[in-house]
């Protein structure tokens, strides 16, 4: 699975971590996490998110 | 008032052309009792640089302290750190006076600025890493995103060893000091972390791999220049060890008890939660909001364990101080607190019920449930809140115990 980078703060998602303080489980694919995800450091929508 | 202001030399070849706002009292929602000063700074290599600017209305006294070393329209370069209004508010039209050759910021600073400023001056992007050559001497960028904005950058000037941080390390202060060997430690070290608590805070993560960052790069660096505040001299270590403390959010054995109250009763509780609490060996901070300002809980919040929550009911809602209070802390991201909220009501309640709610929204781990009292606290209520004030204690010192 990906990595996608935020484009606002350089945060790197990890399918393999995934964002445990946002309720996201290791293994969820960037393109299964929810459309109100949003970025845990800078709080930027998922479409400001792009392929690593 | 043209010779009134005059340039600080910092280096041998960097002078401080900056302002002093005496009279700043509001930061966007920040109280800064004690003014603040935007700093700017004049790189005199053979291609004269500018280091950020000063807020708009401060235009005529940066350039007039530029006047006292050099012809403002000698300088070549000028560098944006960061974005925001109180750095480059008079950007624009330093530009149009000086004419600068080139002017750079960071990626997404260039972005920033033209939505800002709505104009046709080219700014040109560096990237993290980046060095620029001013003749003889070499300018290094490093982009520090989210230290405070997405824009944010520093720039290291190699042959002064000289860091030019933006707001990292900087401090809401007035004075006519510049460097930080000129004023007392504990004065550095509770504008510093009132200025952490306020600012930089949410951003604790990315800090302290910044700083990683920063060590990594093997620069040598004896002067720290930010943006706000006294230029870090001396006690460069010092700072950048409170950095690491504050960023690592570790829990201490302090608690702060923060309420409204409306007719005193949800002060008795806060009082006998305090008096409980502080008997059972906890360093504990008590703030009505009622009078005291949001800046100073986050202040009292950046270095404690516990977060106490209180408020009255008023209409089915907590009172608007708490709601002020509670919705600038969660913003702030304080990390690894217990917590638990209390109040008095009249005849519905919700406002502890609310106040709960923004603890565990801000992840704070709930110590103990939510208290409750109707009307005004008799005997029997007010040793129920020094029961709550002992089981927070108890929990704080297992949670310090277990970290």
């Amino acid at each position: 699975m990906k990595k996608y980078v935020c484009a606002i703060c350089g945060y790197v998602y990890d399918p393999a971590k995934g964002d445990p303080d946002g309720g996201i489980a290791k293994g969820t694919a960037f393109e299964d996490l929810p459309a109100d995800w949003v970025c845990p450091v800078c709080g930027a929508s998922k479409d400001e998110f792009a392929p690593e | 008032m043209e010779n009134v202001y005059s340039a600080i030399k910092v280096t041998e070849n960097v002078y401080w052309v900056g302002a002093i706002d005496w009279g700043i009292r509001d930061f966007h929602g920040y109280t800064t009792p004690e003014g603040s000063t935007y700093n700017a700074y004049l790189i005199m290599a053979d291609d004269v640089t500018l280091i950020d600017t000063v807020k708009s209305p401060f235009k005529d006294e940066m350039l007039s302290r530029i006047k006292s070393v050099i012809d403002p329209a000698k300088i070549k370069y000028i560098i944006s750190n960061h974005s925001e209004m109180d750095h480059s508010g008079c950007l624009t039209e330093a530009i149009d006076l000086i004419k600068p050759d080139k002017v750079f910021a960071s990626a997404i600073g260039v972005k920033t600025l033209r939505e800002l400023y709505h104009n046709q001056h080219e700014i040109i992007a560096v990237k993290d890493g980046e060095t620029l050559s001013l003749g003889n001497m070499n300018l290094t960028f490093m982009e520090t995103r989210m230290i405070h904005w997405p824009d944010s950058m520093f720039t290291y000037l190699a042959e002064e060893e000289l860091l030019f941080s933006q707001d990292a390390f900087g401090m809401h202060l007035a004075t006519l000091e510049r460097f930080d060997d000129e004023l007392s430690e504990s004065v550095l070290e509770f504008e510093a972390a009132t200025y952490y608590a306020n600012i930089v805070l949410p951003y604790s993560a990315i800090v302290l791999k910044t700083l990683e960052k920063v060590a990594a790069t093997g620069w040598k660096i004896k002067i720290i220049a930010p943006d706000h505040g006294p230029i870090w001299r001396k006690n460069l270590g010092w700072i950048i060890e409170l950095y690491k403390k504050w960023a690592a959010q570790k829990p201490a054995n302090k608690a702060v008890v923060i309420y409204a109250t409306m007719w005193h009763s949800t002060e008795k509780m806060a009082r006998a939660i305090s008096e409980a609490l502080a008997e059972a060996g906890v360093r504990t901070s008590i703030l009505s909001m009622n009078h005291f300002h949001r800046s100073q809980a986050a202040y009292e919040v950046l270095e404690a364990g516990a977060l106490v929550v209180g408020t009255s009911t008023l209409n089915n809602n907590m009172l608007p101080q708490m709601a002020d209070t509670m919705t600038y802390l969660k913003g702030l991201k304080p990390a690894n607190l217990i917590g638990a909220a209390f109040g008095s009501f009249g005849w519905s309640g919700e406002g502890v019920r609310d106040l709960e709610a923004i603890l565990k929204e801000m992840k704070v781990e709930i110590a103990a449930p939510a208290l409750s009292i109707r009307n005004a606290p008799n005997k029997g209520a007010l040793e129920i809140c020094q029961e709550l004030g002992k089981t927070i204690a108890a929990e704080l010192k297992n949670k310090l115990a277990s970290s």
